[in-house]
């Protein structure tokens, strides 16, 4: 098996404040590690959106991001209230956020479309009431 | 030439071995040891803020002296506009100008007058490379260094004209080589500049081959002569200014952007929010934005290191002194050698500027894996308390350091104190077995 390295962060609900400090962690690693800038952008824009999706829709959960000498792996957890219809939420400019959230300039419908266009793969497991896995890969 | 020349350096005598600097250093590029900090020089971006922060004023900038000019048959001074904003109640550039050439300086060429063309340039360019969007500004050296080594996504995004001193040195020396009939060599274009960034701009450009710059002084050091001169020459003025407001707003935080006379830009100054505009840049998070006009010092180029008066004092100064000034003088300029440059210089950079991966911990990707986890298992042993005891900015950069071969565990106090009690424990424990073994 290759070798690789996890690390886990932890995400903060209703912190807009703090949403963003993951990926950023993330990207400075990975500038370290010498991953192409063109992957770089791809996972910090990618987990970036994620970040804040967990702190809109899930009151938070864990991120934990796989490097590998292959790919990136990150999976977004969240204890939230799970994904009515996975297939909706994928379109473009469907957004279930709040009034509260659109007004700070969220919530335009874009985050898993864009997650989803950042990287070469997403999955997306959830249950009602219990939570959400989101699953991406960037390949290097 | 290994473009990492730095321009802030250390003057050991004086360095007491305190933390300020370490902990000030926007790209952690300075370590104590041994008592005396020490700056990796590939990591320095010459932003200037340890020369800010160091209380024993150990940290100074190379710049010349004015016997530089002893070295030239011909000298031009190349002004920048911060000059302007250390001298009171001026409200004639040309005493100023005058009083250069008093000095010793055979000509004056206004950087001012540069940065008009670089605005027009810059102007059309915005325009016509909207796949650029947004472009980011390169006059400030520290802004293009710090993108070069952290930044390699934001590369394309630079805007690849020179900046208004390096044209500034280019029109003064064709100017000069055709009013002389000097060869290039006996003519010394020396720049009068705010900052430490330009001096290694000067010896090592990015983004064009070589510069045109042959010297650099210190505004600080200009200032107390000059003020000497100025009134004394009140009777013999010259008319020698070139420049209008725009020119001169490129003193200023956000006179290079509104120079472009568009709406869509950002402009930021101070080193630390420069960083949180270009993290943002890299993550997309930017929407229809042009240009961004980044500074590495508080206020823009007022704000530099080898300035006297303080950053806002200055700017309210400009701001003042421009305020009857016509918008821009490029297009009243109608001098036969200025157009002839127009022609004859290239304005624009003649070379890339390369991702310098300084920061990359290994070899090759299953190295870096190796030596990041390595990193991970040493800050999970450090306190996280960055107290810099060791010489390091915090744990994390001690656990880099480490993993990079240039430090050890002990250097943590933390860990230090820890080996020690473990190590006096077994001292005890064993001088307690030989007193009782003796007791048999």
């Amino acid at each position: 098996m290759s070798e690789c390295i996890e690390l886990r962060y932890e995400v903060s609900s209703e912190d807009f404040t703090r949403a963003g400090e993951a990926s950023s962690n993330v990207k400075k690693k990975l500038k370290q590690m010498g991953v192409s800038p063109a992957a770089i952008t791809k996972v910090a824009i990618a987990m970036y959106e994620g970040e804040i999706n967990m702190v809109i829709h899930a009151d938070g959960g864990h991120i934990e991001v796989t490097i590998s000498e292959e790919e990136i792996e990150i999976k977004l957890c969240d204890r939230g209230p799970g994904i009515q219809n996975v297939e909706k939420a994928m379109q473009a400019g469907y957004s279930t956020a709040p009034d509260n959230i659109r007004a700070l300039g969220f919530g335009a419908g874009m985050g898993l479309p864009n997650m989803k266009k950042y990287t070469d793969e997403m999955t997306i497991d959830t249950e009602i009431g219990v939570g959400t896995t989101v699953t991406m890969k960037v390949k290097l | 030439m290994d473009k990492f020349f730095t321009a802030v350096q250390l003057d050991e005598d004086l360095c007491r071995g305190c933390i300020n600097c370490i902990k000030r250093c926007p790209t952690q590029a300075i370590r104590v040891r041994n008592g005396r900090a020490v700056i990796t020089k590939q990591f320095c971006i010459d932003c200037g803020e340890c020369i800010r922060v160091c209380p024993h004023h150990a940290k100074k900038a190379v710049f010349d002296s004015l016997d530089i000019l002893k070295q030239y048959e011909y000298t031009v001074a190349l002004p920048a506009p911060t000059l302007y904003g250390q001298l009171n109640n001026l409200d004639d550039i040309n005493i100023v100008l005058t009083a250069l050439k008093s000095l010793g300086f055979d000509d004056v060429y206004e950087v001012s007058g540069a940065a008009e063309l670089v605005s027009e340039l810059s102007r059309q360019y915005v325009e016509e490379h909207k796949e650029q969007w947004p472009i980011v500004s390169t006059a400030c050296p520290s802004i293009v260094r710090l993108i070069r080594v952290r930044f390699p996504n934001l590369i394309p995004h630079l805007l690849p004209i020179q900046a208004p001193v390096d044209l500034a040195a280019a029109i003064a020396r064709r100017n000069a080589m055709e009013k002389t009939g000097l060869p290039s060599e006996k003519i010394g274009i020396i720049f009068i500049s705010p900052c430490p960034a330009k001096v290694s701009a000067a010896r090592d450009p990015l983004g064009i081959e070589k510069s045109n710059i042959d010297g650099v002084l210190a505004i600080k050091s200009v200032y107390p002569k000059l003020i000497g001169i100025m009134p004394k020459i009140l009777d013999e003025i010259e008319e020698l200014a070139i420049s209008g407001r725009i020119g001169i707003g490129w003193g200023i935080c956000g006179g290079e952007a509104s120079g472009l006379l568009r709406e869509n830009y950002l402009a930021a100054d101070g080193i630390e929010n420069v960083i949180r505009v270009l993290e943002d840049l890299e993550d997309e998070k930017f929407s229809n934005l042009e240009f961004i006009e980044l500074n590495a010092c508080s206020g823009g180029c007022v704000g530099g290191v080898l300035t006297v008066e303080n950053p806002y004092v200055a700017k309210v100064k400009l701001k003042r002194l421009v305020k009857y000034m016509p918008v821009a003088r490029t297009h009243l300029r109608k001098d036969e050698g200025y157009e002839k440059a127009k022609r004859e210089i290239d304005p624009y950079w003649n070379e890339e500027v390369e991702y310098k991966p300084v920061f990359r911990l290994g070899e090759n990707m299953r190295d870096n894996i190796h030596k990041m986890s390595r990193v991970e298992e040493l800050c999970s042993i450090f306190p996280a308390l960055d107290c810099g005891a060791c010489g390091a900015p915090t744990c994390q950069a001690l656990a880099e350091d480490i993993v990079r071969g240039v430090a050890c565990e002990q250097d943590c106090m933390y860990v230090l104190r820890q080996r020690l009690h473990k190590l006096s424990d077994e001292i005890s424990m064993l001088d307690r077995t030989e007193t009782n073994g003796g007791m048999k």
